[in-house]
């Protein structure tokens, strides 16, 4: 476990504050707008230089959603967000392309992030040329480069995306979020769909990439072992809004928000003899069109309380041996 | 484990020969497309098959016929034969068909020309700025409602009013035809480009910080292209017809200029008397317009991802 030492501790890279992404939903001949699905409701959260924060919640609780609107890839509704002290979501569009060389994105499905009429060279030299960093011999040189520092030949940069398998399609995506030197980059779901030993070649990939270019990720994923394995910091969210944000060990050895506890729980423990008490959630996650008043989870806890049904949960942070655990529940 | 890498090009027409349906229209077109050529050269640059010239002596002579003796010199066409008969004012068939062909060829290529450029002009922007609001109404609904109200009027209808209004010229009609089939290609491209717009290459090229203009015309044109082109190959085939149903009624190129559709129109008068003069121009249209479908569904087959090597 060589996880990368925590720097820079004081001020983070980048910081969201408050960012929401409100859908519309159009119904009717003029499709007014009758309802908002609220798929990211009111969430904060840093990211430090050089350490990985995994961003965990079940499908559907608008973990990508946030990934995309912190980027300014879909518009967020509202919010703020800080890249190196600058407000992103305050940038014209030719400040914001300036600005998108630090900030990089990884795909979940390796089959569509490819532009299947483009070669390889393309796809991973484009950024280089369009922003004017490298030209001519130059380009080819740092193609070759990126190519072989994500494991893949250098000769393969005039071939198209449909000749690769999976694992090789997702290291030709990281060579192209490498390509521009970016200091933040956004793992969706990177390795997903891969297969288990791929994902595994993968991850120690993005593990030695971040070793040596220092650089920091938000891991978003469903899987908890992967996240476990990876981040330094995990957010979980839960309905659009983040519920627990904690330190990786402390938060798998203390859970301290009933739906962490929950999917703690019900992640498989890979040893048969091992009995743990099965603390399964009843029913169905809330519509986040129409989310539950107070705290987004109290349809479901164990623990409910009748304040937890009117009363948002505020932020507390619990410190210890160092390390700060921030909840948003009313239990603690 | 050297296999020649292989652009997309290759890879179709790998694809693409190997429909034998297919190939035969596209050799049926290329020997319009030089029918065509030959037929502007050879018929109104320097003179080799006159289709103007009347030889009242020798009307309505079956294909193959031979010159009676009562034609003057300067008359007799080439090869002293009528390959495909004469007409009623002892015209010769071959070359008015072959001044038609060019008329048929280039209508249909000027008319789908038109309707594509509008279509992936007016889809393009109902795909890729449909949600910015011009006052109460989206730039979306404003192009696809205008579209709608254009496929309520009956296509054939709406260009026989147009012509009547303006002088029945070879260039009206191209015009015409173009800017009233411009709405399927229109929902075709606008479909492609939502459907792009959310897939992950074209974020992947917004991430990396690419110019708007870039993303529309290096990313997501080529990838919606395909279809386009195909539906425009069968446009031209229902230009081409559209040509021929208007010069049939008379509304369309007007005589002495010859087309496929007023040799019809003129030998559906004969049809007992003198069939090759009906017989000629419908089965070149029919074979014209097959061979168009025919390239049309052999592009369909060969872009289809399914069948293609991985």
């Amino acid at each position: 476990m060589n996880k990368t030492t925590l720097q820079n501790k004081t001020t983070p890279l980048l910081t969201v504050k408050n960012l929401k992404k409100h859908f519309p939903v159009r119904s009717g001949f003029f499709s007014h707008i009758s309802a908002w699905v609220k798929a990211v409701d009111d969430i904060s959260f840093d990211v430090y230089a050089g350490e990985t924060l995994g961003l965990v919640g079940e499908s559907g609780c608008g973990k990508t959603t946030a990934g995309r609107a912190l980027l300014r890839l879909i518009e967020p509704t509202s919010g703020e967000v800080y890249f190196d002290n600058k407000n992103l979501l305050k940038m014209k569009a030719t400040e914001l392309r300036q600005i998108r060389r630090q900030m990089q994105v990884i795909f979940q499905d390796p089959y569509s992030s490819l532009n299947p009429r483009m070669t390889i060279g393309n796809i991973v030299g484009e950024a280089l040329k369009v922003h004017e960093i490298a030209t001519g011999e130059a380009l080819k040189h740092r193609l070759e480069e990126l190519l072989d520092r994500v494991g893949l030949s250098p000769s393969y940069h005039s071939r198209y995306p449909h000749e690769f398998s999976g694992g090789q399609r997702q290291r030709i995506g990281i060579a192209r979020a490498l390509a521009l030197n970016p200091t933040f980059i956004v793992c969706d779901e990177a390795v997903s769909a891969l297969d288990v030993s791929i994902q595994a070649q993968i991850i120690n990939l993005l593990r030695d990439l971040q070793a040596e270019y220092h650089l920091a990720y938000l891991f978003i994923s469903h899987d908890l072992n992967v996240v476990q394995h990876i981040a330094d910091r995990i957010a979980v969210m839960y309905l659009g809004k983040i519920v627990e944000i904690a330190p990786a060990d402390t938060l798998f050895k203390s859970p301290k928000h009933p739906y962490t506890q929950a999917l703690i729980a019900a992640n498989p423990i890979p040893d048969p003899d091992i009995k743990h008490e099965a603390k399964l959630l009843e029913g169905d996650v809330p519509s986040p069109v129409n989310p539950p008043s107070g705290c987004p989870f109290h349809t479901r806890c164990p623990s409910v309380m009748d304040k937890c049904k009117h009363i948002k949960p505020p932020l507390t942070e619990i410190k210890k041996e160092g390390k700060s655990q921030i909840v948003w529940c009313h239990l603690h | 484990m050297t296999v020649q890498p292989k652009t997309p090009l290759q890879e179709f027409w790998r694809l693409f020969k190997k429909d034998k349906l297919a190939i035969s229209g596209l050799v049926i077109l290329t020997l319009l497309i030089i029918a065509a050529l030959a037929g502007k050269m050879l018929t109104e640059w320097m003179i080799i098959f006159d289709p103007a010239t009347v030889r009242l002596v020798d009307k309505f002579l079956p294909p193959l016929s031979s010159i009676s003796e009562h034609v003057p010199i300067e008359d007799i066409p080439r090869f002293g034969v009528y390959l495909l008969g004469t007409d009623e004012l002892g015209r010769d068939v071959f070359a008015r068909m072959l001044q038609g062909s060019f008329v048929s060829l280039s209508i249909g290529f000027v008319a789908v020309g038109i309707s594509t450029f509008i279509g992936i002009l007016l889809g393009g922007l109902a795909g890729f700025y449909g949600n910015v609001r011009l006052g109460f109404i989206t730039v979306d609904t404003l192009i696809m409602r205008f579209t709608d109200v254009m496929l309520c009027f009956p296509t054939f209808f709406l260009i026989l009013t147009v012509v009547a209004l303006l002088p029945p010229s070879i260039y009206n009609i191209m015009i015409i035809i173009g800017i009233t089939s411009w709405m399927g290609t229109t929902r075709f491209v606008r479909a492609e480009f939502l459907a792009l717009r959310e897939q992950d290459f074209v974020i992947a090229a917004k991430a990396v910080g690419l110019p708007e203009w870039r993303i529309i015309f290096l990313h997501m044109v080529p990838n919606a292209i395909a279809p386009v082109l195909i539906s425009a190959i069968i446009g031209v085939a229902t230009a081409i017809l559209t040509e021929s149903a208007l010069s049939f009624l008379g509304f369309g190129v007007q005589p002495p200029y010859a087309t496929w559709g007023n040799i019809l129109a003129d030998g559906k008068n004969f049809i007992f008397d003198a069939p090759w003069l009906f017989f000629i121009p419908g089965i070149a249209i029919l074979f014209v317009v097959l061979a168009f479908n025919l390239v049309g569904e052999g592009m369909r087959e060969a872009l289809n991802p399914k069948l293609r090597r991985r």
